[in-house]
């Protein structure tokens, strides 16, 4: 400690003798590092109650991510002499009426959840991008026709639709596959609002004269609306990315919860919210309905403030 | 030496929901190689639309080139296909814009968009790019070029903007610069250096400019030719030396009669009255005779066309003799 301190004021004599000069330096280095993530970062750290909701949402996709090693019991190993345990020692979160261990439930649960939540949103960006950024930068018919796409899209009410397919497709479909079908469904009826959104933000930045002056050195339409144009509405996109995965679980929680989402023996949030329909489930076994529910209002709550507190970042008019 | 660039009879017009605006009526002009010429005018004389229908750059619809030749290289520009055009583009030809500080995209960094003409146009893998881009950063004169090239574009100012978009420009090593007012964002200090430095570039790499400007002092000081414009048509043509003697449009005179001598102390400026027409209600006859202290009936019905009226000194006006400072 002490030689530490020592060597570190020899360090510092000479800057020390001249104040000017040494606050100056460090200002230029301060200058070279600040790439505009390094200032959205600082003023993400800000945000409290944001950082507090990504912390919490960094944990819950640990645990869902490593679901096997954190808990020795297996998802869909019955065991019928443990059924309907309350929670104890060896069953932290009770079991079910299976004799399942519920906490590897949940935990396996929120990894179906989640990847639903996280796939979802991939297609939705991907297709949102995809008309969005072809809409905007040739605007004229193409934009036109489609905008009407998304208009049709988004005039879907988005339960009735999705409970539709999901009862046309499903039945069909492997209990295991059916998170794939979630993710579709979830993906590609949500993505006209983003598609608009990236519209609008390129319909303003390819006026800018920089995208002229790409064109002016032959580099082509589709690099300049890939390369040039979607990476300038990247911070919007990642927000609405955050935001859109709140709603995705939700969308597929609900879903699951009606039975048409994805089914048992598949874990997810939702279908194991499902135990509460059980009056006396609901009334005497509250470690089936409740964990799962808390999960979800968890990880939904940690993504918003997320995706809030990202979205005031990134936006240098908010303050 | 041969023409680089030859632009003949080149209309571009903008069909706009209020009638056709001639933004470029008939122009014809050529550019030697290795030589510069210095496009004049007023704000919306048609000298940008000039250079943006040399690289095909017009908005279409509404805009449009109806007719005439842009031959460079042997080849007409105006009918070559999109694929080779887009090839021309920043390859043969490269354009320096106006704005410095819109001009660079903000996320990414310098170093990666001069790189990306670079990669597109010379093949060149990413770390020959680099080191090329570190090259043409220092040939432009920026300082800690290493460092530079992975900054963003907020981080530097406008001069230094205008050399990396200098640096964009030049680093496939084109055979013609346009330079559409690369001074004009810029105070005046950067100016000059940035003159120095084309001119520099000019002479090291043989490159000819086509400068689009309407500061009478740069083109003295840069170009070998000028052309002066007028509502999208060439008023008068000439070789520096001699446009700067020797002026013999109405307009020309009056350009060099707004900019204050040092000679002549204690005069009042003289401007130009009126302002430019309309494009789209242009006046009948030579549409300068409004505001033409020459004009005579003869101005007010029938238009002038181009005329020699010395060798290499054109002027679209009838009046051209008599007419003097």
């Amino acid at each position: 400690m002490t030689e530490k301190n020592i060597k570190n004021k020899t360090e510092n004599k000479a800057p020390n003798k001249s104040n000017g000069l040494d606050s100056k330096e460090i200002k230029e280095e301060e200058q070279v590092i600040l790439t505009p993530w390094k200032l959205v970062l600082r003023k993400f750290k800000k945000n409290k109650v944001a950082v507090a909701g990504m912390i919490i949402f960094i944990i819950m996709v640990f645990l869902a991510l490593f679901a096997p090693i954190l808990t020795p019991y297996d998802p869909y190993t019955m065991d019928f002499s443990q059924v309907n345990q309350p929670p104890s020692k060896a069953h932290l979160m009770g079991t079910d009426e299976l004799g399942r261990d519920y906490l590897t439930r949940i935990l396996y649960g929120g990894r179906v959840s989640m990847q639903v939540g996280l796939f979802a949103v991939i297609i939705e960006i991907i297709i949102g991008a995809l008309v969005g950024g072809l809409a905007g930068y040739y605007g004229g018919w193409v934009d036109n026709l489609l905008m009407r796409i998304v208009e049709i899209f988004m005039a879907f009410p988005f339960l009735p639709i999705a409970i539709t397919i999901s009862a046309v497709i499903g039945p069909e479909v492997a209990p295991e596959k059916r998170m794939y079908i979630m993710m579709f469904i979830i993906g590609l009826l949500s993505w006209g609002g983003l598609a608009r959104m990236i519209r609008g933000q390129i319909l303003s930045l390819r006026e800018q004269e920089f995208i002229q002056a790409a064109k002016a050195l032959g580099i082509r339409d589709s690099r300049i609306i890939w390369k040039h144009l979607i990476p300038n509405t990247l911070g919007y996109i990642i927000v609405s990315a955050t935001l859109g995965m709140a709603g995705a679980i939700m969308s597929e929680a609900g879903l699951s919860f009606l039975g048409l989402g994805v089914t048992p023996p598949v874990p997810t949030w939702g279908n194991l919210v499902q135990n509460a329909r059980d009056i006396y489930v609901l009334k005497n076994r509250v470690w089936l309905w409740l964990p799962p529910g808390v999960a979800i209002f968890f990880a939904v709550m940690s993504i918003n403030l997320f995706g809030d507190g990202l979205r005031d970042a990134i936006d240098p008019k908010s303050k | 030496m041969g023409n680089l660039l030859e632009v003949q009879d080149l209309r571009t017009y903008f069909y706009t929901d209020d009638g056709v605006v001639k933004a470029v009526d008939g122009v014809n002009f050529s550019v030697e190689a290795g030589k510069t010429i210095g496009i004049v005018g007023e704000s919306g004389c048609g000298k940008s639309i000039t250079a943006m229908s040399i690289l095909r750059l017009i908005p279409d619809p509404p805009g449009k080139i109806v007719s005439g030749k842009i031959m460079f290289n042997g080849e007409d520009l105006t009918k070559v296909s999109d694929e080779k055009i887009r090839h021309i583009r920043g390859n043969d030809i490269s354009m320096i814009f106006q704005e410095p500080m819109t001009s660079l995209n903000p996320v990414f960094t310098v170093g990666f968009q001069i790189m990306e003409a670079l990669m597109l146009h010379q093949n060149l893998d990413e770390s020959e790019a680099r080191k090329k881009a570190i090259e043409m950063l220092k040939l432009v004169g920026i300082p800690r070029a290493e460092k530079i090239v992975d900054e963003y574009p907020h981080q530097l100012s406008g001069g230094m903007r205008q050399r990396v978009m200098i640096a964009m420009a030049v680093s496939c090593q084109p055979k013609l610069l346009i330079a559409d007012e690369p001074t004009t964002a810029l105070d005046v200090t950067i100016q000059a250096q940035i003159l120095e430095l084309m001119n520099d570039l000019k002479n090291k790499l043989n490159t000819s400019i086509m400068l689009i400007t309407h500061d009478l002092g740069v083109v003295a000081e840069m170009s070998d030719h000028v052309v002066v414009m007028y509502s999208g048509k060439i008023v008068e043509d000439a070789p520096v030396d001699e446009l700067f003697k020797n002026p013999r449009h109405p307009y020309t005179i009056g350009l060099m009669n707004s900019i204050p001598s040092l000679i002549e102390e204690g005069k009042r400026l003289e401007s130009i009255s009126g302002s430019v027409p309309n494009p789209l209600y242009l006046p009948k006859g030579c549409y300068f005779h409004p505001r033409c202290k020459f004009a005579t009936d003869e101005c007010r019905k029938g238009q002038p066309s181009l005329r020699e009226i010395a060798p290499g000194h054109k002027v679209s006006c009838f009046r051209a003799e008599e007419v003097t400072k």
